[in-house]
């Protein structure tokens, strides 16, 4: 768990962008919360639930969960958007 | 059956016919010469106000906000596809008259009674954005034929035509009858040339829409307010309603009411004073459905004095969706009919998006178990706890908002008839869910078997 994580687990501290899915594109191949969950975790189906912004010092991890995504369905944002 | 009383709280209600004024009493519709006695000439598009045109700083004043249910403010759709335009990307203004609501009757009623005002409408935006098109979007009619509000609104073009009234080309098309083919991203794509589902923004139809061109879809009612705030002003349109939500809306109301029907309200009237004025209960009430299939539920007694507005929905967790409020009686169950809606609902999923694919079937199931119409589930008394947490894992988790709108109906099932639901979930079903056989009572389009064998669902 992160040094400023709250009691549920979730980043409490200075937050970066967020991490958002195309939910037409995603197959729930699950890669995205195996390379950051601190922000990624799955829902009953394998989808990836977002729970919050990307902490700053996970940014990079972000971007490679991003690049890794076999279909090519998460993007980071800074503007809030679905 | 004993007649109860709606014992409604404070039964205060305005209905001021405005979009619905001077409509013949024979219920045939306003033709072209009584629209233009009872509201006027439209007045041509007036001078600019910083730039713009100024009707749009008009709208803006009025808070006039869509009523297709997404309650976004028009002047501001207005603005975003005229910053998305240019000279050689023409806009095009789409008229969204395909009302996938089963049980909703507002647009179909206004298009085919007052079909003048929604192509007034429809012409005041088209002059706003500068588009030189405007395509009417209706669902197509039971086993594929024509739309019901087609003839009518075909009839007023050539009317406004036969009177060198037409400024934009007016072209109607008939969607595919689903209920995601009325999202304004679905119907884009359809009128582009592909299957009429939900896609994933940005970029917006605002920008990129029908043929890749910056597109206002707007929501027939809200078009026909229009009309009429062009006319009169924002002033005017404050008249009724309250200061944060003006104007009038129209309401279906159905079921367990002596005269079923849709009518016309100032904003702010409160569920009582609108079943009141459709002649008030044929039966003591079980439920009261506000705001459309993937609306909510409230308890009759909590629902009566609640105002049809924004702020008023929102104290008791619902939203205006669109103007529904249907009445179930006792003799019917809220936990089977949530199933029966949800289970349909879950149908009606692109099955695009996983969260809905996947979530919406195990919501229906689950209310079926409730409703014990599959069996005692496994752990049946978990089920509630089930059921709220997979409305979790779909709400917001689509390209469209098709999963939040069940995921809502399901949370005020669990939140305002938790005790109803726990019953269940202890094998202790009301009278009403034991009645063999229980009929169905809100009604459900029947499903078109040939659309769905020859895989022209979206088309």
């Amino acid at each position: 768990m992160a040094l400023n994580a709250d009691a549920t687990g979730q980043w409490s501290g200075p937050v970066g962008p967020r991490l958002v899915v195309d939910w037409i594109k995603c197959e729930a191949h699950g890669l995205c919360a195996e390379l950051l969950p601190e922000v990624v975790s799955l829902d009953d189906w394998g989808y990836p639930i977002i729970r919050g912004p990307v902490p700053p010092h996970l940014e990079f991890l972000a971007n490679r969960a991003k690049a890794a995504c076999p279909v090519l369905a998460l993007r980071l944002t800074r503007t809030r958007t679905r | 059956m004993t007649v109860t009383t709606t014992s409604a709280g404070p039964a205060t209600g305005t209905f001021t016919a405005r979009l619905l004024a001077g409509l013949p009493a024979d219920g045939r519709v306003l033709d072209i010469g009584g629209h233009l006695r009872v509201h006027g000439l439209l007045p041509e598009p007036r001078a600019h106000r910083r730039g713009e045109p100024s009707v749009i700083a008009e709208l803006e004043a009025a808070g006039l906000t869509g009523r297709g249910g997404g309650g976004y403010p028009l002047a501001a759709k207005i603005r975003a596809v005229r910053s998305a335009s240019g000279l050689t990307r023409r806009p095009v203004v789409v008229v969204n008259g395909a009302e996938s609501e089963p049980a909703s009757r507002k647009d179909s009623v206004l298009l085919a009674k007052a079909p003048h005002l929604v192509l007034d409408g429809a012409q005041v935006v088209a002059d706003a954005v500068g588009a030189r098109e405007i395509i009417v979007w209706l669902h197509r009619g039971p086993g594929g034929g024509p739309s019901g509000a087609r003839t009518a609104v075909e009839r007023a073009v050539a009317e406004r035509d036969d009177r060198g009234m037409v400024r934009q080309p007016v072209r109607v098309v008939d969607g595919p009858a689903r209920y995601v083919a009325g999202e304004a991203s679905a119907l884009a794509r359809h009128l582009s040339g592909g299957g009429a589902r939900p896609q994933t923004t940005p970029p917006r139809v605002s920008e990129r829409g029908v043929g890749g061109r910056p597109t206002l879809v707007s929501n027939v009612e809200t078009l026909a307010h229009a009309a009429l705030i062009a006319r009169h002003g924002a002033d005017w349109f404050h008249q009724v309603g309250t200061p944060e939500e003006p104007g009038t809306l129209l309401i279906t109301v159905f079921g367990a009411v002596r005269s079923p029907g849709v009518l016309e309200a100032a904003a702010g009237t409160t569920l009582g004073a609108v079943v009141h004025a459709v002649g008030a209960l044929t039966a003591p009430p079980a439920a009261v459905l506000v705001g459309g299939y993937a609306g909510g539920w409230l308890r009759p007694t909590e629902a009566w004095p609640v105002p049809y507005s924004r702020a008023g929905l929102r104290s008791v967790g619902l939203a205006p969706g669109v103007g529904l409020v249907g009445v179930l009686p006792a003799d019917r169950c809220v936990v089977v009919e949530t199933a029966r809606l949800v289970g349909w609902l879950a149908g009606e999923s692109a099955g695009q998006c996983g969260p809905c694919l996947n979530g919406l079937p195990a919501l229906a199931v689950g209310l079926r178990q409730l409703a014990g119409e599959v069996g005692r589930a496994a752990r049946a008394t978990e089920l509630p706890a089930r059921l709220a947490r997979w409305a979790g894992m779909v709400d917001g988790r689509g390209a469209c908002h098709h999963p939040d709108g069940v995921a809502a109906l399901v949370r005020s099932l669990l939140s305002h008839f938790a005790d109803d639901v726990a019953a269940h979930a202890d094998g202790r079903p009301c009278d009403a869910a034991r009645t063999v056989p229980y009929l169905g009572y809100l009604p459900l389009p029947a499903p078109d078997p040939v659309a769905r064998l020859d895989g022209a669902l979206w088309r």
